[in-house]
């Protein structure tokens, strides 16, 4: 059971990775591409800051390795979309196996339809609470410290999809109330923010890929949860069958 | 019609060992996966994913 459910789990990401891709390339890629024009100006480039006397200060983040080299990155084009497809995939896989998780350890019956639902709670736990805080970012975009922001994201993933559990599994009031408490909780402690979001990228860019991005990320979740709901109720009405036999 | 037997509920195929076996599995496999694509530091894993990582809201640069 486990090596199938797995291998069912990471096929209908991979598939709904690629709807991802096709969707991507249609409505998102080109809004990133036209922001890279801005990427220069107010905002200081990946290789770091200038330092008074001269020195450089590179961030581990920085295209640039330890030794100052210019780190290896996909050419624009073909290559470049290749690379997008395959982490594309993987997130619909990462994101695959840990719907599966949240399928099995709720106990509760698993169908295409209910998978639809586990989509939606996918698309509210992973994309809608994170961007209420943290709104989806083109490239040349201020923004506060990277590792504050992925704190902020976990702690909001994990407070949200705990919250909903709460609501949904538990059955006295009192854990339901703690439930919405905790899906609030970031968003009144307040998501990392620069001191200033003036950029040079135009609001309507940076508007039109939030809703963009949303909007394929919803697709891609619905899509994903009735395909692994489909995968999972077939697998277990034939381990049933067999069963029987 | 389906009967009882014919059931998809995790809950009744499955015993409550392997449901939380399963689940422990793809939850460390999902969350290894997604730490690699979308929030690991090293430059070159994020030049590769760096369209996705904005496209898809993980925090990016």
């Amino acid at each position: 059971m486990m090596g199938r459910a797995l291998l069912a789990a990471i096929l209908a990401g991979v598939a709904a990775g690629l709807l991802l891709t096709v969707v991507q390339m249609w409505r998102v890629t080109p809004l990133i591409l036209e922001a890279e024009t801005y990427e220069t100006g107010a905002v200081p480039d990946h290789a770091g800051w200038t330092l008074p006397g001269g020195g450089r200060l590179i961030l581990a983040h920085a295209g640039h390795d330890e030794e100052g080299h210019e780190a290896w990155a996909p050419a624009d084009g073909i290559e470049r979309t290749a690379y997008t497809a395959l982490a594309n995939i993987l997130t619909g896989a990462a994101y695959s196996l840990i719907l599966l998780a949240g399928m099995m350890a709720s106990g509760r019956p698993v169908t295409a339809a209910t998978g639809l639902v586990w989509g939606g709670l996918g698309f509210l736990v992973f994309q809608l609470a994170p961007a209420a805080g943290l709104a989806p970012e083109l490239p040349g975009m201020p923004a506060a410290d990277l590792f504050a922001r992925q704190v902020w994201w976990w702690a909001t993933v994990a407070a949200t999809a705990g919250g909903i559990a709460c609501i949904a599994l538990a059955r006295p009031v009192a854990v339901k109330a703690l439930g919405a408490v905790l899906i609030a909780l970031p968003h009144i402690v307040g998501a990392p923010h620069p001191e200033s979001h003036a950029s040079d990228v135009p609001a309507g860019l940076a508007a039109s890929f939030a809703a963009n991005s949303l909007a394929a990320s919803a697709l891609f979740w619905i899509v994903l949860g009735g395909l692994l709901g489909w995968a999972v109720a077939r697998q277990m009405s034939e381990m049933t069958k067999t069963a029987e036999a | 019609m389906l009967t009882q037997s014919q059931s998809v509920s995790p809950s009744v195929s499955l015993g409550v060992q392997e449901r939380i076996k399963v689940a422990a599995a793809a939850l460390a496999l999902g969350l290894v996966l997604l730490g690699g694509v979308g929030f690991a530091g090293a430059s070159v894993l994020h030049n590769a994913a760096h369209d996705t990582r904005h496209a898809v809201g993980f925090p990016c640069h």
